[in-house]
Parts: C-alpha cells; structure tokens; sequence
C-alpha cells in the first residue's frame, strides 16, 4: 500500500515525469545495457576464437598439461627432467619466479632502506649519491638494464680460467657467480632445531621482560639477551657435536667451476637488475615515509628522555610503517611481475616456461590463462595480506 | 688587497660549509672519505674510457685497436638505430612527426596555454603525425607501418596509448564510483584484473591471441595490436589515479551540481572533472611516464621499439661487444626524455599546491 502513496514524479532537466526520468529504471536500463554489451562482446569473441580454433585444428582443454614436456629447463629449485610433463615443468618455473621474487624482495627492502636513508642524510656526499642513484635507476626501463647487467656478465666478464676474485671463494666470471659454502652435514638439522628453539626462547623471554616492565618499570635489556640466546644455542650444540665445517670451495676443473654455490649469469643478472631498479623506488617510499613523520614527534620523545635508538624504534618507526607499507607492497608486487621480464634473458622464470609451451603445444589460450592466474593469485594475496595490515594498523581515532 | 678579502670571504664560506655538509662528526668524516675515494676511483677511469680514450667516427676494425668506448658504433648505425627499417629516403618524415610532438610537448608545457585550441591543436597533430608516418596521400608515398621502428615507434606507443587510454581510464573511474553494482562491478574487475597482471602477458596476448578473437579474414597488424595491449593496461592505471582525483573532490561539489538540476553528463562535464583531472595531473604525468618506459617491453613480441634496433645493431658480426656503448646511448635517450617529464611533474605539482 506504502508504495502508492508515495509521489511518483521526479525533477528532471526538463521537469517532465514519467518512466524514462525514474532513477531507478534508468539504473537498471544503464546496468541492463551495459551487461548486454559484454554478453554480446564476449560472444563474439569466444565464438570467433571457437571457429577460428576448429578451422586450425588446434586442441583445447587443459589436458596437455600431463604429457611428457620434453624441454631442458637450466636451473630448477627441484629435480626435473624432460620426461617430466607439462605441469611439472610450469611448476618448477613457478618456483624460480617464486626464487627470484622472493630473494629480491629481500634485498629490494634492504638496500631501498639504507638508500632512503642516505637520501635524507645530513652528509652532502652521501645525500647526493643517494639522490643521483633513486634518478638514474627510476628513469631507464627495467629491461634496458636487464640487457646492460646480462651483456656485462656475457660479454664483458671474462671465462671462468680468468675468474675474477672477489672475495676468498668467491668467483665471478661469464658463467655467473660462484661461492664457497658449508657442505652439508647431518648434524646441521639438529642445528637447525637449536635455532628454533633458541627463537622460542628469545620470544619468550621478550614476554616475560615487557610484563615485568609494565609491572615495575624496569626496563630489561631485551636484545642484548634474545640475541645471546638466537645465536647461543645453536652454537653449543655446534660445538657440541664437534664443530663440523667442512667448505664446498669452487674450483676449476675444464672450462668451468665445480662444487660451490654456483649462481647463473641470467639468475645474477634478473636479480641485480629487479634490485636496483626496486629499491630505487623503494628509496623514495622510506625517504617520503620518514619525513612524513613532524620533527615535534622527535623532540617530544627526546625530551620524554628516550636515547635516539629508542626513539626510531618506538616512535618514529611505527608511524613511519604505516605511511610506508601499502606502497611498499606495490612495488614488491611491480617487483614480482617484472621478473616475468626474465624470458628476455633466458632465465626460465614462469613466463618463460609457459612460453616455451605455448610454442610446442600450440594452445596460446591456455597458456596465457596460466600466466594471468598465477600472478592474479600472487596480487591477490599481496592484497588480502595488505587488507589485514591495513585494518591492524589503521590510526584508531577517538 | 681585495683579492686577498675575496679569497678570505670565499674560504670563510666554504671551510663552514665543507663542516657542516661532510665533516660534522667522526662519523661522517669517515663516510665523506671513502666515498670520495670510491667516486675517485670510479669516475676518472669512466672518463678516459667513455671521453679521451673513445672513437667517434672510426670503422669497427679501428675500434678493435683502441681500449675506449667506441660509440662509432652509434655514429655508423644512427639512422638504423633511431629510424628502424624506415625506408632511408623518407625518414625525414618520421623526424618531422617527431618535432612535431616535441614542439607540442614544450608549447603544451605552460599551463596559460592550456584551453581548447591546444587541445584540438593536438588532435590536428596526432593525424599529422600519423599522416606523415604512413604517408599514401598527398604524394606522400605510403610506408606500411611493419616498416616503423626506432624512436618514433616507442614515441607513437607511449603517447598515442596515454591519449587514447585516458578516456577509458575516466570512464573506468566513474565506473567504479557508481552506485549500480553491475558497472561497478565490471569496473572493479576490469582495473583489478588489468593491474594484477604484468604488461608482458598482455603483449603475448596481443601478438597470439587477438588473431583468434577476430573473425576469419580480419587482420589487425602487428603494431595495432601491440598498441592496443598497451591501452587497455594502462587505462587501469590511469581509472585509479582519476578514483583517486574523484574522491578528493568534497561531497559538497557533486551536491551543489545536483541541486542546480544539472544531469549526470553535465554534473561530470562542467563541474567534477575539471577539478578532478586537475589534481590528477602530476600523477598523470607519472603514468606517461611508466607507460614510455613500458613500451621497451614490446621487445619482446619483437617490435622494432627504440631498444630493439640498437639490441640488432649488436647482432651485426662488425658491431658485435660493444653492448656498454649502446645501451649507455638509449639509457640516456630514456633518461633525458623521464628525467624532463617527472622534473616537470614535480614542478606543476608544487605550483598547483
């Protein structure tokens, strides 16, 4: 009954009434006209690629994925052979991007900071590198330096027999970087599960020494003692054991290095480029982050009688994080999809494992679904994570 | 006597300075040292190699003989490099094109200019521009476009997909702000979708898949199709920056706009986006800019971009190492050109403050 009594003309334009002036009508043509129009796009394209597929006869459907690859793949994170089939293939090229993302990511943080840093340095020098350093990085696209790290490592460094040291077993030269590492020994797991333990320890003893300062104001020297106890434990059971340490050290043997950690050209060359054009942006985050933050808010720490460690830690820091993290997040993910760039190189990241399937298989649909899915998937969790960091850390007003 | 004063006041100015800048401090004394010995042991050498040591206009074979840079090797392939496969004879016409767009850019710079005459004064010299790239009339021979490569490729890539993304960016943007849901939806899984990818699966996308979304007997060229690729990625980006621009705008404004009886086109027209878009400039610029850099990516569906004739120049056997030299010479075509653009994003930004 309510809904007749209520007035049934709207202002428009032209003052006039009726259906086509409703808002509500007009919003449902609009939405109507607008899913139409997609329908119909989506129709002929799927209907055009139906017939243009059967008129070239090429297969559909994911069911390539369990033949046999049969392509070499250069360096995987797990044991892989060209009898393995198609999805094992793409997977261990899923873990190389995993591999590099993870480890630029890594370095990405370090090095943004500590240029960011330097950037608002009260050093001249150090100021000015630093601001040179954020200009060249940003404004050369990635691929550009990608081709100038790759062609230094091929063609400027010289063949392993004339490696280049760069440190006591370290090793450059034009097939990639090689080191000397621990060679593994069983009693490193128990090493390992020290350091666990030694963790737990530390987190709890944080515990115990944030209550007891709460109850009695007593500040306990929480990180000098959590670090005793992360790198103690594991180290008397080092000992205990016998201190084993036996080096893997690289050497030459024919035209290459045997034993070591050996990194590839394409692998050094993909990371040092994503780093450094990464942290260039990251640099401006941190610097934009830290001066976000008033001076007033270090003076009032300083003049609460905090010491100038205490008050980054505690004061600085956490505002600062806030301003910092979402546009971090952004460019640790622009990191993660510029690594797809590796198939320019010839590092067999997933882009470059699925395209080598595109041209043996023939089915290009399936193939760039994949690529699409997988680095959705990586942007969607980025963005879930983002959201619960964005609600745990969002200012909590009045 | 004087000297004396001048050569006292310059030093009791610069020894404070010196203090206060690079030796406030053990610490900083310590870093100012080694990095000056860093940057002594980097720059003089670059200098010898790059400058006093280099070839200019040399033969391969002479470059063999010297230790410097040898950016004959820019010198002998310069045409190649900025013109790609352009027959020789008319490349004087994609060097126009390109003055053309650089006189707009550097009229277009001063915001007094900025009214409606500019604004069909570009789309007058984008035809142009497109006219004297493909010639065919005006007894301008025609050049087919997989003969265009070099600089005026990556040039026509970057600002024919901002100018053409930008309205689907808006477009994109309102979508997302409306209060239908269905084009809302559609809205937030487009930008979303679009910007959760990299560019690259989309170039891939472009190169093998629009083929099959066309009907039997339609061919879009190569080219087309990579620009195409490039529009849509970056009209996401673009619909963000515009949301960002539209949420700035106080509530107050699309009120006023309602209660004056104006309809939404005209709400959007005369009142919203031109304030919007005004805040959005210096980020726009931001895109141009990721989006000049991003199209080195067609490399890799091998266009002939500005990267990709100087990687073949590489290939040639006579030419073959001098990658350093090469990629120093585009790197500052790059640079110069992002250097200008987010100099100038900045300045406009403190001025529209």
């Amino acid at each position: 009954m309510k809904k007749n009594i209520e007035p049934n003309f709207h202002i428009g334009a032209g003052g006039k009434s009726g259906l086509l002036n409703d808002p509500k009508f007009r919003s449902l043509a609009y939405q109507f006209i607008a899913l139409t129009l997609v329908v119909i796009l989506g129709y002929f394209l799927v209907s055009n690629t139906a017939d243009n597929l059967k008129r070239q006869a090429i297969a559909t459907g994911f069911g390539f994925l369990q033949k046999e690859a049969s392509f070499e793949i250069g360096e995987a994170v797990i044991p892989y052979s060209p009898a393995d089939p198609y999805f094992k293939a793409l997977f261990v090229g899923a873990l190389n991007t995993v591999k590099v993302a993870f480890v630029g990511i890594v370095l990405t943080t370090i090095l943004g900071t500590f240029v960011g840093i330097a950037r608002i340095s009260k050093n001249w020098l150090v100021s000015r590198i630093a601001g040179a350093y954020i200009e060249i990085f940003q404004d050369i696209p990635i691929l550009l330096q990608l081709f100038f790290w790759y062609s230094l490592f091929c063609e400027i460094l010289p063949s392993p027999r004339d490696a280049i040291e760069i440190g006591s077993d370290v090793f450059i030269s034009n097939r990639g970087l090689v080191m000397a590492v621990p060679e593994w020994n069983p009693v490193y797991q128990y090493v390992f599960m020290a350091l666990l333990v030694g963790l737990a320890a530390a987190w709890f003893f944080r515990r115990m020494a944030k209550n007891y300062q709460k109850k009695t104001g007593r500040i306990l020297p929480a990180f000098t003692v959590s670090s005793v106890i992360i790198v103690g434990i594991p180290l008397i059971v080092w000992l205990f054991v016998g201190a084993p340490l036996k080096m893997s050290a690289p050497e030459l043997s024919g035209f290459n290095f045997r034993g070591g950690l050996a990194v590839s050209p394409e692998f050094s060359a993909l990371l040092l480029g994503l780093v450094l054009y990464t942290a260039a942006f990251v640099a401006e985050i941190v610097r934009a982050g830290i001066q976000a933050i008033s001076h007033g808010q270090t003076e009032a720490a300083m003049s609460l009688g905090l010491k100038p460690g205490q008050v980054l830690r505690l004061v600085i820091l956490p505002q600062a994080l806030r301003v910092i993290i979402p546009p971090l997040t952004s460019q640790m993910l622009n990191l993660t999809k510029n690594s797809s760039l590796a198939v320019a190189i010839g590092f067999p990241d997933f882009v470059s494992v699925a395209s080598t399937t595109i041209n043996q298989t023939g089915q290009a649909i399936e193939g760039i679904l994949l690529i699409m899915a997988v680095y959705l998937f990586f942007s969607l969790t980025t963005s879930v994570f983002m959201n619960w960091y964005n609600r745990k850390m969002a200012f909590v007003e009045r | 006597m004087n000297r004396e004063l001048q050569k006292k006041s310059f030093l009791n100015r610069i020894l404070p300075w010196l203090k206060e800048n690079l030796f406030n401090g053990v610490f900083n004394s310590i870093i100012t040292i080694v990095l000056l010995f860093a940057l002594y042991k980097i720059i003089p050498p670059f200098i010898k190699w790059a400058f006093v040591d280099s070839l200019w206009r040399s033969t391969a074979a002479a470059c063999r003989e010297g230790n410097g840079a040898c950016w004959s090797v820019i010198t002998a392939n310069l045409r190649f490099i900025i013109f790609g496969f352009y027959p020789y004879d008319l490349q004087w016409r994609p060097l126009l094109a390109m003055i053309l767009l650089v006189g707009l850019l550097l009229y277009s710079k001063n915001r007094n200019h900025w009214n409606k005459t500019l604004f069909y004064g570009w789309i007058a010299g984008l035809f142009f521009m497109g006219l004297l790239m493909k010639g065919g009339i005006l007894g301008l021979a025609p050049v087919e476009s997989d003969k265009w490569g070099g600089l005026p490729l990556t040039m026509m890539l970057a600002f024919f997909g901002m100018i053409a993304a930008y309205p689907l960016g808006v477009v994109l943007a309102l979508g997302r702000r409306s209060k239908m849901p269905a084009i809302k939806t559609f809205s937030v899984l487009y930008i979303e979708l679009i910007r959760g990818v990299p560019l690259i699966s989309l170039l891939f996308m472009s190169s093998i898949l629009f083929p099959l979304f066309l009907p039997e007997g339609l061919t879009i060229n190569k080219i087309i199709r990579a620009q195409m690729a490039i529009i849509l990625f970056t009209a996401a980006y673009i619909a963000e920056v515009v949301r960002g621009g539209l949420q700035a705008i106080a509530k107050g404004q699309y009120e006023a706009a309602d209660s004056l009886g104006l309809s939404f086109p005209q709400k959007m027209r005369l009142i919203i986006l031109p304030q919007a878009l005004k805040i959005v400039i210096p980020p726009s610029v931001g895109i141009l800019i990721s989006a000049f850099k991003d199209t080195s990516l067609v490399v890799i569906i091998a266009l002939y971009d500005l990267l990709k004739t100087s990687k073949s120049t590489l290939s040639n056997p006579d030419w073959m190492g001098y990658s350093p030299e090469v990629y120093l010479f585009v790197a500052a075509i790059y640079f110069i050109s992002c250097f200008a653009m987010s100099n100038y994003s900045r300045k406009l930004e403190k001025e529209l403050h």
